[in-house]
C-alpha cells in the first residue's frame, strides 16, 4: 500500500458502471442492444457542465486513471502522474472522465459478457468494435452527464486516436484535442506486430477458439508471448541497452535455455502477470481496432480532408525514441492539420523510454502538458450558471 | 515588442496566414492574432520558447528548420517570416528558396555585416567582431552564416528573388538619414520584404 495518500493524489476512488439501454450500430454491422460503460471520475463538474476532460485509454488500459481503490491498493491508475490536484490535468479545475471502452475487460460490456441470445459468454463471437464506435459511446456517456462539449480530450496511442476521431465525427463536442504518441493510422510493420500477437494468442492450445471461459481455462501462454512481443515495441533500443544492457541474473552465462539475461526474465515477468491479469478476447479486439484506425479512408485517403470540418484547438506530442508511433507519424497528423489550416501545436519530447514515455513523467513533457491544460482552462466559458 | 517587430507587423495583412520561422517565444504571432486576426503557425526549436509559445496560445510547430520543410505545401502561406534567423542556418539560400516556395511573400530580417563597428573591428583589431549585438566569439556562435546587405541583395539577384521593400535600422530599429544614405556601412539591421 502506498505509505500514506500523497498530497496531490485524487485519493480514494470507486468505479460506477452505467447502463445504456439505447441500440448501438456499429461498423461491423452488428448492434448492441444495450450495455454497460464501468467509468470514474476525478474532481467536480461545474453548472455548466464544460469544464469537463474524457481521457481515452490505449490498448491494455483502462477506466482507472488516477488514485487508488484502496489504501491496500499498490500502485495508483495509470495516468496518476498527468491527474489529480495541481497536476497537468487538475482535478481542482477540470472534471475528468475515465471509461474503460467496449469490448474491454475490466467491467464494461466485452467478450466476457453474457451474450443476451445465448445466456453464455460471448467470447469471439464479441463484435469487432472499432474508434469511431467507441466515440459513438462516449458521445452517449457525455450526454448521460449531460457534457454538451468537453473542455478537451486527452489520450496516448490509441487513446490519441479516439481524441482525433472525435475531432472528426463530432467537431462542435469538444474545445481542445490533445493526441499523444498516436498515428494517423497503423504503417503494415504496426499491422504485422499485431497480427504475430493474435497468432500467439489464438493458437495456443488453451484459446479453444475464444470459448475458453467456459472450459474454465485461459490461453496464457498465448497472452504472454502477444504481451512480450507488445512489451519489445514500446521500450526503445536504447532503453532496454540502458535498463538491462547484458546483464546477466546469475552473473554467469549457464549455456541452457533457462532465463539468463535480465531483459528475458523481464519480459517472462511483465508477460506472466499480464497474461492472468487481460482478457485474450479484448486483446484481439483492441488490437484490431488499431489496425482498422484509418480516419482519411472515409475522405479520399487525404488527412487534411478528413480533418477539414474540426473545430477544436489540438496539441500534438511525440517522444523521440518511440518507434511504434515515431514522431514522423505525429509529424503527419500536425502537417495535416497545419494544411487543413487548424489550430496546432506540436512537440517532440526527448525520452528513452519508447513508446511507453506518454506514460511516464519527464519534466518537459509535464510542463507542456500543463502549459496546453493552463490554455484548456482559460478556454472555459466564463458565462453562464456558473457566474451567478 | 522588438523594434524590428514592430515594422514588420505593418507588412502583414489582415486575417492571412502566416508562418513565422525561428518565432521565439511567440511575441510577434500573438500580436498578430490578436491585432491583425491572423492564423498563425511558428516553428521552433528551443524548448523554452515552445512552452511560452503554448502558454500564449500561440501555435507552435517544433522543429528544427535545417531538417527543411517539406511537409509543408507549395504556396500556403500568405507570409512566412524569419527573424534574425537566416544567419544561424546550416543553408541560408536553402532556406529562403524554402520560404519562397511555401509562402506568397517572405520576410526575412538579419544583421549585417558589412556594418562600419564589424568592419572597424576586423580591420583594426584583426578579430572576428564581438559586440553587445553580436555577442558572440567564433568558436561558439550559432551564426555562422553572416553576410552584408551586399550579399544578400546579389543573392536575390542571382535567384531572380524580388525585392518588394527594404527597411534598414541600427540597433535600436530606428531609421536615420544617414542610414538611407549609405545602409550596408551604417545599417545593423535590415528587413527585407521578398518574393519570387
Amino acid at each position: 500500500m502506498p505509505q500514506s495518500i500523497p498530497q496531490d493524489s485524487v485519493g480514494i476512488v470507486t468505479p460506477q458502471t452505467i447502463h445504456f439501454d439505447q441500440p448501438l450500430a456499429l461498423a461491423c454491422g452488428q448492434t448492441l442492444e444495450n450495455y454497460d460503460l464501468v467509468i470514474e471520475t476525478y474532481g467536480e463538474l461545474n453548472p455548466d457542465a464544460s469544464n469537463a476532460i474524457l481521457v481515452c485509454h490505449a490498448l491494455s488500459g483502462n477506466h482507472h486513471l488516477a488514485g487508488y481503490h484502496s489504501a491496500e491498493d499498490k500502485k495508483p491508475g495509470w495516468w496518476d502522474s498527468a491527474i489529480g490536484p495541481g497536476k497537468p490535468i487538475d482535478t481542482n479545475k477540470f472534471f475528468v472522465i475515465g471509461l474503460n471502452n467496449l469490448g474491454g475487460c475490466h467491467g464494461s460490456t466485452g467478450p466476457q459478457s453474457l451474450n443476451p441470445e445465448t445466456g453464455k459468454p460471448y467470447g469471439p463471437d464479441f463484435p469487432l468494435m472499432t474508434v469511431p464506435d467507441w466515440v459513438e459511446s462516449q458521445a452517449r456517456l457525455a450526454d448521460h452527464f449531460g457534457i454538451q462539449q468537453w473542455a478537451a480530450i486527452v489520450g496516448g496511442s490509441l487513446g490519441g486516436m479516439q481524441a482525433l476521431q472525435w475531432s472528426i465525427n463530432y467537431p462542435e463536442r469538444l474545445r481542445h484535442c490533445m493526441v499523444i504518441a498516436a498515428a494517423p493510422k497503423l504503417s503494415a510493420q504496426n499491422i504485422a506486430f499485431n497480427e504475430v500477437a493474435r497468432q500467439a494468442i489464438s493458437r495456443d492450445p488453451d484459446f479453444n477458439n475464444g470459448h475458453y471461459y467456459e472450459e474454465n481455462q485461459i490461453p496464457k501462454t498465448g497472452l504472454m508471448l502477444a504481451r512480450m512481443l507488445g512489451h519489445i515495441t514500446y521500450l526503445s533500443d536504447d532503453g532496454m541497452r540502458e535498463k538491462f544492457g547484458r546483464e546477466l541474473r546469475e552473473g554467469k552465462i549457464s549455456y541452457d535455455f533457462n532465463p539468463q539475461f535480465e531483459v528475458e526474465s523481464y519480459l517472462r515477468y511483465q508477460g506472466e502477470r499480464f497474461s492472468t491479469a487481460f482478457d485474450a478476447n479484448t486483446y484481439l479486439l483492441m488490437t484490431k481496432a488499431l489496425d482498422y484506425f484509418d480516419p482519411a479512408a472515409d475522405y479520399n485517403h487525404s488527412l487534411p480532408s478528413a480533418l477539414e470540418g474540426a473545430l477544436c484547438k489540438f496539441m500534438v506530442i511525440s517522444f523521440t525514441t518511440d518507434w511504434r508511433f515515431s514522431p514522423e507519424r505525429s509529424r503527419e497528423i500536425a502537417d495535416a492539420l497545419v494544411e487543413a489550416e487548424k489550430q496546432v501545436s506540436y512537440a517532440e519530447i526527448d525520452s528513452d523510454h519508447g513508446h511507453d514515455a506518454f506514460l511516464i513523467p519527464n519534466p518537459r513533457y509535464m510542463d507542456i502538458f500543463a502549459a496546453y491544460m493552463q490554455r484548456v482552462g482559460a478556454d472555459i466559458p466564463t458565462t453562464g450558471k456558473e457566474a451567478n | 515588442m522588438r523594434a524590428d517587430l514592430d515594422i514588420i507587423q505593418e507588412w502583414v495583412k489582415t486575417k492571412s496566414k502566416v508562418l513565422d520561422l525561428g518565432c521565439g517565444n511567440g511575441e510577434l504571432l500573438c500580436y498578430l492574432q490578436q491585432e491583425k486576426n491572423i492564423t498563425g503557425y511558428g516553428v521552433e526549436f528551443g524548448h523554452d520558447n515552445i512552452t511560452a509559445c503554448i502558454e500564449k496560445g500561440v501555435n507552435v510547430i517544433e522543429k528544427n528548420i535545417d531538417e527543411g520543410l517539406a511537409g509543408i505545401e507549395d504556396n500556403s502561406f500568405d507570409t512566412v517570416i524569419m527573424t534574425q534567423a537566416l544567419q544561424v542556418m546550416h543553408r541560408p539560400d536553402q532556406i529562403v528558396d524554402e520560404m519562397l516556395r511555401i509562402g506568397k511573400e517572405c520576410i526575412v530580417t538579419f544583421p549585417n555585416f558589412g556594418h562600419w563597428r564589424a568592419r572597424g573591428y576586423l580591420a583594426l583589431r584583426g578579430k572576428m567582431p564581438v559586440s553587445k549585438f553580436l555577442p558572440y566569439t567564433w568558436y561558439n556562435t550559432p551564426n555562422i552564416h553572416f553576410c552584408t546587405f551586399k550579399d544578400f541583395e546579389n543573392l536575390c539577384l542571382e535567384r531572380n528573388i524580388h525585392i518588394l521593400e527594404r527597411t534598414v535600422v541600427d540597433n535600436q530599429h530606428k531609421h536615420h538619414w544617414s542610414i538611407r544614405l549609405w545602409p550596408n556601412m551604417l545599417g545593423e539591421v535590415a528587413i527585407y520584404r521578398i518574393t519570387r
